[in-house]
């Protein structure tokens, strides 16, 4: 944008709450419990035009800033968490590209990618390497100029109806390097196949699946970065992944926000012992800490959105956010069931549903510890004693 | 083909509004909105020069203190342009005053069509349309459910209680459109952005010739003598079940005249 321009940052979240008010919260535990893609509420969020939120302007998307992108997932995953986990490989990806593809790379790709008819995919975990992330195993090998794909990645989010997916492979320099893999939307394409769809706890409604790669060309063009980008796959994915805590954190306050309004709402509406449960203080406690950790995750995140957005290293303070709403998310979707009573653990109550879903952003995209790891690394590197 | 819509602005009925003890008339100094009654207008307006393939959707609205926030709405949906009425001497219009200013205020853009809600969802008099028609001379029809525009001439099916009547009319004309029968579209986020510098004309009554003593309080043809707070609901009966309790029901629908 035209970013600093708040008044419009506020519109664009207005609509989007009005629309997850009245089109997603109503149907999203329908359409979660059948495991369903949401189809409309897909065609409205290509209307909107989230899929080209962050890119720039110059290749047709809205180039919005960090900070309303982060206020947008928040507001999605209010709603249901999955609508933002069906942006969210698009948008790593997009960002690669955009920092680190080529020229040509980046004219190539990015305006396919504004309006949701041309999907992505982020492919970096394999079945032996999650958060070691180095020790990934699928190899590419050089013929001519192409590149010849081996191996088997888990976890591909959006794999099946993507078009492109950002894969790291292990290069004959033994280091990680970054392809653009163009492929059509389905189970295979040439060498690639879906060999297993993952049955999750919650994050339903969009497919997370298993893909092989066997023989599988890419043209030398696709490699990330050009010649440059041999060996550098890992170091472009890992600064992509540093923004995309942001979005996890902020994932994180929308679904914490969802638990808390519901938990709020129903400690009014209960009664025992004579009087609603708000009117217990052990619940009145409950919520009073629901209500201080989501204002805290709320804050840290917008934090480190702000500092992106002026310019300033995350580093330390995304790693942070990420941690520290991902874990005040679990614990507010659990006090949340909790003060459902016996309704938590039903269906006919929305809480189950932030329940199944609060764990992936402690997992997804590094994991607590993994934070820890990463904060107490910056931490040492910014007070280092010398 | 150019399309005018009347488009209200109000304060956000989410947030419980207040009356104000001295004017007696709602405060309206916190942001206004886009009286939803009106986005069922803005939207058909938008379909229907969709359908022409050619024309624009201006609007048209009077509000205080300048604002502009629904028009930005309004304007993100779609629409081209906006006039804005916004003047001191208008403290206290009353609907006919308010018809005065609209009137003057849609015919410098010359449309081929008006288009108004029914009514508006805060003052709900539904009579500030069919006044505008009768100040601009033009043809009014009411309660549309649907549109068309075949050359020069409205095809409008008219909503009623027992289904629709199909009615005709010359443009250009008036037409107040029932709230539900179309379903407005979001504004996208691009079109968000867009809003932020398509032109808003903002004048007064004096650029639009119109007299100050004739609108306001001074040229109300009513007076609000008194308000008062509406009386709170009364808990309902409840009828237990002693075998009887389909007769009291039924005597009590009967003193209802419901039956
Ligand atoms: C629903 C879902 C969607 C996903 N989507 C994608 C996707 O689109 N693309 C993609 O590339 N990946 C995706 N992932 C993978 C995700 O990023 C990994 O699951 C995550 O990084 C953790 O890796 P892992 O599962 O291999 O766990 P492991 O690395 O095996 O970790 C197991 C446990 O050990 C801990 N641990 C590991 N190492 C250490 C250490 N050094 N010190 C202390 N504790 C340690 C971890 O914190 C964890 O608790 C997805 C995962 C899920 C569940
Ligand atoms: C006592 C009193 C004080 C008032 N004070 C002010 C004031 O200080 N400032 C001020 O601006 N107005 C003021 N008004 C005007 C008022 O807000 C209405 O515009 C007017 O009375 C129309 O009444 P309604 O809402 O019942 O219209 P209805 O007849 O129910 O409206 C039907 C449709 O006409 C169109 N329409 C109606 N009003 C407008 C409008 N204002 N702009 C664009 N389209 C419109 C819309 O499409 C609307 O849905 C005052 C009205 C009264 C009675």
């Amino acid at each position: 944008m035209s970013t600093q321009d708040q008044e419009i940052a506020d519109q664009m979240i207005e609509t989007i709450a009005k629309w997850v008010d009245k089109e997603v919260i109503p149907h999203a535990s329908e359409l979660e419990h059948a495991d369903e893609f949401p189809q409309a509420m897909f065609d409205q969020m290509c209307e909107f035009g989230l899929f080209g939120a962050t890119i720039p302007e110059e290749y047709g998307g809205l180039g919005l800033d960090v900070t309303t992108y982060a206020r947008i997932v928040e507001e999605l995953s209010r709603g249901w968490m999955s609508l933002s986990g069906i942006l969210n490989t698009h948008k790593i990806a997009a960002t690669m590209i955009g920092r680190y593809g080529t020229d040509e790379q980046r004219e190539k790709f990015l305006p396919k990618m504004v309006d949701g008819s041309y999907r992505a995919a982020f492919s970096l975990s394999e079945p032996d390497s999650g958060s070691d992330a180095g020790a990934l195993r699928c190899k590419a090998v050089q013929d001519g100029d192409e590149w010849i794909i081996n191996g088997t990645k888990m976890w591909v989010t959006n794999g099946v109806r993507a078009h492109l997916v950002m894969l790291l492979a292990r290069t004959p320099d033994d280091r990680v390097t970054c392809f653009v893999v163009e492929k059509e939307p389905g189970d295979s394409f040439e060498g690639i196949s879906t060999s297993k769809k993952i049955h999750k706890l919650g994050y339903k409604g969009l497919e997370t699946v298993e893909m092989s790669y066997v023989d599988h060309r890419v043209p030398d063009a696709n490699m990330l970065g050009g010649a440059e980008g041999m060996g550098r796959g890992l170091r472009y994915a890992l600064s992509a992944l540093e923004l995309g805590r942001i979005n996890i954190a902020s994932r994180a306050v929308g679904v914490g926000q969802a638990a808390f309004d519901a938990a709020m709402k129903y400690a009014q509406e209960r009664e025992t012992f004579g009087k609603p449960i708000f009117e217990h203080q052990a619940i009145q406690f409950k919520l009073a800490e629901m209500a201080t950790k989501l204002q805290a995750a709320r804050l840290m995140t917008y934090d480190a959105a702000a500092r992106f957005d002026r310019g300033e290293r995350i580093d330390l303070e995304a790693g942070m956010a990420k941690l520290f709403a991902s874990e005040a998310c679990f614990e507010i979707c659990t006090d949340a069931l909790r003060i459902h009573g016996g309704n938590g653990y039903t269906q006919e109550y929305d809480v189950e549903r932030y329940f199944r879903d609060s764990p992936l952003m402690i997992i997804g995209e590094g994991t607590s510890e993994v934070q820890k790891m990463v904060i107490a690394r910056k931490l040492h590197e910014r007070h280092a004693i010398t | 083909m150019k399309v005018v819509v009347c488009v209200k602005q109000i304060p956000d009925p989410a947030d419980p509004g207040a009356l104000d003890p001295e004017s007696k008339t709602l405060k309206r100094d916190t942001k206004l909105i886009l009286d939803e009654s009106d986005s069922y207008g803005v939207e058909m307006a938008l379909q229907l020069v969709d359908t022409a393939g050619e024309g624009s959707v201006h609007l048209v609205s009077m509000a205080p203190n300048n604002e502009v926030g629904g028009l930005r709405t309004a304007l993100a949906m779609g629409a081209e342009s906006a006039t804005l009425v916004s003047d001191d001497a208008l403290k206290g219009t009353d609907a006919l005053g308010t018809a005065k200013v609209l009137a003057a205020a849609i015919a410098r853009s010359e449309p081929d069509l008006v288009l108004a809600a029914t009514e508006s969802s805060d003052g709900y008099t539904g009579t500030v349309p069919e006044m505008v028609a009768e100040l601009m001379g033009l043809p009014s029809v009411t309660f549309a459910k649907s549109i068309a525009i075949e050359g020069g001439t409205a095809k409008v099916q008219r909503q009623t209680e027992a289904g629709y009547d199909d009615v005709e009319c010359p443009l250009p004309a008036l037409v107040s459109v029932t709230a539900g029968v179309v379903e407005p579209r979001y504004p996208s986020f691009k079109g968000i952005m867009a809003a932020k510098s398509k032109p808003v004309d903002e004048v007064t009554c004096g650029d639009l010739g119109i007299d100050a003593g004739s609108v306001g309080w001074a040229g109300g043809g009513q007076e609000i003598v008194s308000i008062a707070d509406a009386p709170a609901r009364e808990a309902g009966e409840v009828i237990e079940d002693e075998g009887d309790a389909h007769e009291r029901i039924v005597s009590f629908l009967e003193e209802l005249k419901v039956l």
